[in-house]
């Protein structure tokens, strides 16, 4: 087992209206074995017994599925390894005297709260205004009561795989939240469950998310980031959607508008 | 996600838009719809381009049947239409699709800087993204410049050369032996080849044509779109300037 000793330039951002800056700390003798959040914890636990601020940033589960961590790592969020979260990097990916530059994710719709928290709330917007299905509520129905081909199944996991972190619209330099938007949906509009809501859903989803990002250059950045692996050919799919959807269905998209005029 | 636990939202960047009840100012409005009219005109657009520079190829044939040439041009359609009819109809049709090209082009630019006005201070990396790509506003607005100095150039007779209106063997002759405008035409083709490159690709996303029977094709058939035009378009100064064309 060896130890890493690393130069940390940090965001530090005291609040949401403070104009932030780097700073540098040294980061001597990290177990390589650690995950990159262990080691900002390591660094935290001795700013903290130097009586300074520690460094904040989120995180829940630390396994690589909630979606709460992120940071852009040498400029790359989720930083240098593939399919991964924050979390579940390695101090292992880095060399020893290594420098390491750590910023949160920019985009205007995710402001920064403090150092390399930010505010993730547009996205609960988006999934407010479509991502749900209507149900009968009453007794669960059977499992695999309505048959699903496969391949529609397999597509619909691989949308659903989505934790939400926030990666794509990071990486996107047009701060365009397309693939969160394409993955959340792709898993209902793929399923016979989401059918009923499929047009409506995919204009409200769509319209909710340009009030707040940008739009999609194809520049694929996004794919390259996501700790899912999600696909940017959900994008098309939803491009394919939101296009049928202004000529299919003109009833259920009016609909939508009297609901929001009543509400 | 923190939603709940703040008292101050996220205010949205726009107003939510109001949906005209006309489908076809509902769908520009959006940006994904102003992206698949940027797909359509761009397609409008690749059509245009490649059959100039086919059409061009009569420059190896001499003066006498690239003059027919331009001349047939302005017959074709005759006697159904009036003399010109047919150009003036396409001419409309390419105006209208640049128009909206390069309007849907500025006005998405523009959400992109509102969503994006923080850059990362310590800089950034790019995976995915080619310097095609990446450089689509700069190509896109030096082509469109082009196209109106080659307008001035080739059509009005306004680039300095030697012009008489209906020879255009000897217009082209006259303007390409002079290498800086050569030169001009070589690059902006170059950047031609590099927008149509990434354009080309970008259009079956917009528009929403992806399946995995023929998604590997769509980054072949840019390529080789990008590369015919531009060997055809690059190889017309080349051929005036060592004298394959006189």
């Amino acid at each position: 087992m060896s130890t890493l000793n690393l130069t940390l330039k940090v965001w530090r951002q005291a609040g949401p209206n403070d104009p932030g800056r780097f700073e540098v700390y040294e980061a001597n003798g990290i177990n390589e074995d650690m995950s990159f959040l262990e080691m900002l914890d390591v660094v935290n636990e001795r700013l903290i017994a130097e009586n300074k601020e520690p460094i904040a940033f989120d995180h829940d589960c630390r396994e690589g599925i909630c979606g709460s961590c992120g940071m852009v790592i040498n400029g790359v969020p989720h930083g240098p390894k593939k399919l991964t979260t924050t979390c579940q990097l390695h101090m292992r990916n880095f060399k020893d005297g290594d420098t390491i530059v750590v910023e949160p994710w920019r985009a205007t719709a995710f402001p920064v709260i403090k150092d390399l928290v930010v505010d993730r709330s547009a996205f609960d917007k988006i999934i407010q205004a479509g991502g749900y299905i209507t149900a009968p509520t009453g007794a669960a129905r059977d499992a695999n009561s309505i048959l699903i081909p496969k391949q529609i199944a397999d597509q619909a996991f691989d949308a659903a795989a989505c934790i939400g972190c926030g990666a794509c619209v990071a990486a996107c330099p047009n701060g365009a939240a397309q693939l969160f938007t394409a993955a959340k949906i792709a898993h209902l509009n793929l399923l016979p469950q989401g059918q009923p809501e499929r047009w409506s859903r995919t204009v409200a989803m769509v319209d909710t998310m340009e009030e707040y990002f940008g739009s999609c250059t194809n520049y694929a950045e996004c794919e390259a980031v996501c700790p899912k692996g999600i696909s940017i050919e959900f994008i098309a799919k939803m491009n394919r959607d939101y296009l049928k959807a202004k000529f299919k269905d003109r009833r259920a998209v009016v609909k939508v508008d009297m609901t929001e005029a009543a509400g | 996600m923190l939603s709940g636990t703040r008292a101050r939202g996220v205010q949205p960047l726009r107003q939510r838009r109001v949906r005209p009840r006309i489908w076809i100012p509902d769908f520009y409005g959006s940006a994904v719809g102003k992206k698949a009219v940027m797909a359509v005109t761009g397609i409008v657009l690749l059509g245009f381009v490649l059959v100039h520079m086919l059409g061009n190829l009569h420059l190896y044939e001499g003066a006498e049947k690239m003059n027919w040439y331009g001349e047939y041009l302005r017959e074709i359609g005759e006697p159904i239409l009036p003399r010109t009819g047919l150009l003036w109809i396409v001419r409309s049709v390419l105006i209208l699709a640049f128009a909206l090209h390069i309007h849907a082009a500025y006005s998405l630019t523009v959400m992109n800087r509102q969503s994006r006005k923080t850059k990362y201070q310590g800089g950034r990396d790019y995976i995915a993204a080619n310097y095609a790509a990446r450089t689509m506003r700069w190509s896109g607005v030096i082509v469109g410049l082009f196209v109106i100095y080659h307008l001035m150039d080739l059509t009005w007779g306004m680039g300095g050369a030697d012009f008489t209106k209906g020879e255009p063997y000897q217009n082209v002759v006259a303007s390409l032996s002079r290498w800086p405008i050569a030169g001009v035409y070589i690059v902006a083709n170059l950047l031609l080849g590099m927008h149509i490159y990434h354009g080309a690709w970008s259009l079956f996303q917009s528009l929403g044509w992806s399946h995995p029977r023929f998604n590997h094709w769509r980054r072949v058939f840019a390529a080789a779109f990008a590369a015919i035009i531009v060997i055809g378009n690059v190889s017309f100064p080349i051929a005036v300037l060592t004298g394959i064309v006189e």
